[in-house]
């Protein structure tokens, strides 16, 4: 026994879902002012794993130990008492009520009569929010506040709490590398304070920075931990994967044909303005910049989803007029969402039939759906895609996030586009999933279609781009071709410094 | 096979316990009187329950596109007494068509509120539900509506004649059923309902034009709730402003009874007609076991809460989840 004891201990945790072995003995533990990565596929257990630290599941065998006692939780509310908190990548705040109340939101301090004691609670509030260093108040509105800093509330109210370890999920999702820097900041603060700390991530920088020691998952069970300064990305990616991973940039290797679309001016309002770029047949345009610089409204834009206030479209040369989704179908224009799960896929319906739902009307034989065909199409691109399910029958929400990732780009591709633009292709999607989908759009380029691919990870960007357009607040920065970018010269183009503007 | 544990219990309690509650049902009223489950009693349950059914298909398509329609039993009244009205002023062959296209306006004019203009589709039809009210009481006078010569007229077909044995409203529940089940699972319309059901923004950026399929699930509403005038009219020859007052329940109950998700984006046609029939029969056998007419108002609420609970229990995976 060392003299430290684990903040949070896991032992030989199972849990059984009808067919599936989710979680088979998965044990690891969390000291002290530890920051421990917790990683693995879509699919590997890390959620199930999260439910039952959460109180949300009952493991079927093993323990968990808090500060060496084991505590069994019924319901989340019984693992927040005993000093288990999660940070979650979905916020659940109150938008109309204050900063102070959100954090103490069922324990508000009281007077008598159970008149809210205001002057007391505004007191704590400021203090925990001076230790986490933010620019806004007690008294802020939470709806008013950014996601970051609603994050910073979530975080605070772990605070209140005697919090043995705190889970975050994903936390860096939807922030600015600004706002990582303050994140990473308050989680250093926990850190000293004692507190043990998971942390769920798919970005491997994130991992190598801030983490002690990295866990890893695949198919529900416990591979091992890693020490983070004695290992390296291969090594961690071959423990979830089973293989090693080549990330290496790949340019065209074949011609390049005609310009299919040309955006001339395009202005939507504040949103962005001015935006001039051309894509080619067979090439690979990447829109890289902060989230809110105007790229996925461009996409909408040239979807039908938004009108323009002014500029033109040309597709193959014509100038065009996109007034819908249906428009834009029609002129052979497909859109891979940013959100999976809310734009993309209906997660009620099958596999089969979300994926030819936009050519339903299509796909008939008399007044009805023509099944076979429809199978067909299923069949086809699950086999080019390499989708992972037992048949179209399955509901895409059971279904893992690469998976459906690619239903919904099948859904896209048995549209036969001639443009085609990937909104954040890999977001929140495993790694090994992650390359196939990279090299799918090489693939896709190779046969002559134009893409564009909208992200926010610089290494996937510049890995699938032949050319990137680097936006900031609205316009583009500069266009880089393959030969001239750098990470430097890209990160100086998307926060607004330096990066002549070239059309 | 293992033993069932309470967990397994539970979870088929939550997705089959509708059937379940209407086995014991059945079982109990059989004991309670033994004329239950005789043939005549059971065509007459299906007779009875018609012209309800009729109305929660199209409620069905409403529900699944994720909307609501409590007017349709105030529409029902409004069709009732048009088609009466019209009935002898320009004679049968020409009210029953003026009465689905004066029907079916005020389902586009709901459509068009919920579907063009984005209202909250509950507000809607709560106010569509006293407005219609107004509108029947304004053609009627407040009146009664009866037709005059009631031996001399070929209208009582819809409500009141048999083909080989089978009542005519049960022949139209049944064929529209059919239609209808087809147009829902096997067209194109059918599978954009339940997209715009299911998750109405993934519909969008299908290219799927959300507002003409919620217009279209109201108009078809609003066509079988014509319907369902029609076979009142002809049954009754004869009707009160009030004849569908409470009905619109009903057919909810119907609906969600059947297994359609009040979220949207779930349900059949088949489940429907179920959920129709059960309904009926418990109806039927609260009646039977010497039970009030008016009790049935209470069940009636009983059966929606029961049937919501389980909907939400199954997705839950548990029947006790208090708001944590």
């Amino acid at each position: 026994m060392t003299a430290m004891q684990p903040a949070l201990r896991l032992e030989g945790i199972v849990k059984t879902f009808p067919g599936v072995r989710a979680l088979d003995g998965v044990s690891f533990d969390v000291m002290p002012g530890e920051v421990h990565a917790l990683m693995g596929e879509n699919g590997a257990g890390k959620s199930t794993l999260m439910k039952v630290l959460g109180g949300i599941h009952q493991p079927d065998a093993g323990r968990i130990i808090v500060n060496e006692v084991p505590v069994q939780m019924a319901t989340p509310l019984e693992a927040k008492a005993k000093g288990i908190v999660f940070i979650h990548q979905e916020l659940s705040l109150a938008e109309e009520l204050s900063v102070a109340e959100n954090i103490y939101l069922g324990e508000l301090p009281c007077k008598s009569f159970g008149r809210v004691d205001w002057a007391l609670l505004y007191e704590r509030t400021n203090d925990i929010l001076k230790r986490l260093n933010v620019g806004f108040n007690a008294k802020t509105l939470v709806g008013d506040l950014s996601i970051a800093n609603q994050q910073m509330v979530e975080i605070a109210r772990a605070l209140t709490h005697d919090a043995k370890a705190v889970i975050f999920d994903e936390p860096t999702a939807s922030l600015t590398d600004a706002e990582k820097v303050v994140l990473f900041d308050v989680i250093d603060d926990l850190k000293a304070a004692g507190v043990g700390i998971i942390y769920i991530s798919h970005r491997m920088e994130e991992i190598f920075k801030i983490t002690d020691r990295i866990s890893v998952l695949r198919d529900g069970s416990y591979r091992g931990t890693l020490t983070t300064c004695d290992t390296d990305q291969d090594a961690v990616t071959h423990l979830m994967i089973g293989r090693a991973l080549d990330l290496s940039r790949s340019a065209a290797q074949h011609e390049l044909g005609d310009v299919a679309i040309e955006v001339r001016g395009l202005c939507c309002g504040k949103l962005f303005q001015d935006v001039h770029f051309e894509v080619r047949r067979g090439e690979v345009l990447g829109f890289y910049g902060l989230v809110g610089a105007g790229r996925t409204e461009i996409a909408e834009t040239l979807f039908g989803l938004r009108s323009p206030s002014a500029g033109e479209i040309l597709l193959n040369g014509q100038p065009v007029s996109i007034a819908s989704p249906a428009d834009a179908i029609a002129m052979g224009i497909s859109l891979v969402p940013e959100d999976r799960k809310g734009q993309g896929l209906i997660l009620g319906m099958n596999c089969r039939d979300n994926m030819t739902l936009p050519q339903i009307s299509d796909l008939t034989a008399g007044p009805f759906v023509a099944e076979g065909s429809e199978i067909a199409i299923f069949d086809q691109y699950r086999d080019k895609l390499d989708i992972r399910t037992p048949g179209w029958k399955q509901q895409v929400g059971n279904l893992s996030g690469g998976n459906q990732q690619k239903i919904v780009i099948g859904k896209w591709l048995s549209m036969r586009p001639d443009i085609l633009i990937v909104d954040e292709p890999t977001r929140g999607i495993d790694v090994g999933s992650k390359s196939e989908i990279h090299n799918l759009i090489r693939d896709l380029a190779a046969q002559g279609y134009a893409v564009i691919v909208i992200s926010s990870e610089m290494p996937e960007v510049l890995h699938v781009s032949d050319r990137i357009v680097a936006m900031y607040s609205g316009r583009v920065m500069r266009t880089f071709a393959a030969n001239e970018v750098t990470e430097d010269n890209l990160i100086q183009a998307i926060s607004g410094i330096g990066g002549d503007r070239v059309a | 096979m293992t033993a069932l544990t309470r967990q397994d219990i539970g979870r088929l309690l939550a997705r089959q316990g509708i059937l379940f509650a209407f086995v014991a049902f059945m079982v109990a009223f059989t004991l309670a009187n033994g004329r239950f489950l005789a043939p005549d009693n059971v065509m007459g349950v299906i007779r009875s329950s018609a012209i309800l059914g009729v109305m929660a298909l199209g409620v069905t398509f409403v529900v699944i596109s994720g909307n609501l329609d409590l007017s349709v039993g105030s529409m029902m009244s409004f069709s009732t007494i048009v088609v009466l009205d019209l009935h002898d002023k320009i004679g049968p062959a020409l009210a029953i068509p003026a009465m689905f296209a004066l029907t079916m306006c005020l389902g586009a004019l709901i459509g068009f509120l919920v579907g063009y203009l984005r209202l909250n589709s509950l507000i809607v039809t709560l106010g569509m539900l006293s407005a219609i009210y107004g509108l029947t009481l304004t053609w009627s006078g407040g009146k009664n509506m009866d037709i005059a010569d009631k031996a001399g007229t070929w209208f009582g077909v819809f409500g009141q004649s048999s083909v080989l044995g089978v009542p005519v409203p049960i022949l139209m529940f049944g064929g529209l059923a059919v239609v209808l089940a087809f147009m829902l699972a096997k067209t194109p319309f059918g599978r954009k309902v339940y997209a715009v059901g299911g998750n109405g923004v993934a519909a969008t950026f299908s290219g799927i034009p959300r507002a003409r399929i919620v217009f279209l699930c109201y108009v078809l509403s609003s066509f079988c709730v014509a319907t369902a005038g029609l076979m009142q009219a002809s049954r009754s020859m004869g009707s009160q402003n009030t004849v569908g007052q409470g009905l619109e329940l009903s057919v909810l109950a119907a609906v969600i009874l059947g297994g359609a998700s009040l979220m949207g984006g779930s349900g059949t046609i088949f489940k429907t007609v179920i959920g129709v029939l059960i309904l009926g029969f418990i109806q039927n056998g609260l009646l039977l076991v010497g039970l009030q007419f008016y009790v049935q108002y209470v069940v009636t609420w009983v059966i929606i809460i029961l049937a919501v609970w389980l909907d939400i229990a199954v997705k839950r995976g548990r029947l006790w989840s208090p708001i944590a």
